[in-house]
């Protein structure tokens, strides 16, 4: 890493969810197409199928509706329904690489009530590569629908 | 809440465009305003709130000035996925709390 990198600061998010740990961590797993946004892509056509496969090594891929897989990461650690860690290996440039290697964890603590507690953090954000941002952002297909998803949040 | 400042300076129509020009490589005012029904000065206006908002960047050019989109590439790929996973996650909690009185779930 050249000492011109700037290591971007962790994502970190917390939320609560009316549901079990069992049933939040079913959902976010086995329910992963249920909800895993579609304006959401790297491949060239849009997103038919977003999977996450049980286990430790379980695949985490996109089906496109060309039926090409795009391979997002896989499942580093599998402790159902406590913690769950993947390895996404998107570059700077939107594009699937396997050297890349940032970090998803989901934390599930039961919080009482019937709630669950959960600790999201995607880390080591260095390891995105070189950014050549205007670059990157032409490669995207998908920005100009995050561009309009800016615009739903903002209007909302 | 840079992010909050870049939602509202997207959700103008015409600022939205302006930004998704820069998309393409650096340009001066006068080669963005082409083809917008809007003056010149109207896009200079809309720059400055880009740029407020840390989407786009500018730096003089011989006697112009040269726009493009913000080369902190890593802060704004970062603050790409902050949104990202804001979607994913209000989407992902929506879809557990959906069937919370189902007995037998997902």
């Amino acid at each position: 890493m050249s000492a011109r990198t700037i290591a971007p600061a962790d994502i970190r998010k917390t939320l609560t969810v009316k549901a079990s740990p069992e049933r939040a961590f079913r959902v976010f797993t086995q329910g992963h197409d249920l909800w895993w946004p579609r304006t959401h892509t790297i491949g060239e056509t849009p997103l038919k199928t977003a999977v996450l496969e049980p286990g430790v090594g379980g695949r985490w891929y996109g089906l496109s509706e060309a039926g090409v897989e795009d391979i997002w990461g896989e499942v580093l650690v599998w402790d159902p329904p406590h913690r769950l860690v993947l390895a996404w290996r998107i570059n700077a440039r939107f594009k699937c690489d396997p050297t890349v290697h940032t970090e998803v964890e989901l934390r599930f603590a039961d919080a009482g009530d019937g709630q669950t507690r959960i600790e999201f953090e995607h880390r080591k954000l260095g390891n995105l590569g070189e950014g050549a941002p205007e670059t990157a952002l032409r490669m995207d297909p998908g920005w100009a629908l995050i561009l309009d998803q800016f615009k739903s949040v903002a209007e909302a | 809440m840079t992010n909050a400042k870049a939602f509202a300076a997207l959700a103008d129509p015409t600022r939205r465009e302006v930004f998704e020009r820069l998309r393409d490589g650096p340009r001066a005012v006068g080669e963005l305003a082409e083809g917008l029904p809007v003056s010149r000065p109207a896009v200079s206006q809309h720059l400055k709130v880009l740029k407020e908002a840390g989407l786009v960047s500018d730096r003089p050019d011989g006697t112009r000035r040269v726009y493009q989109i913000d080369p902190q590439g890593l802060g704004q790929l970062r603050a790409w996925l902050d949104q990202f996973w804001d979607v994913a996650l209000a989407a992902f909690v929506a879809e557990v709390e959906r069937n919370d009185e189902d007995e037998d779930p997902a």
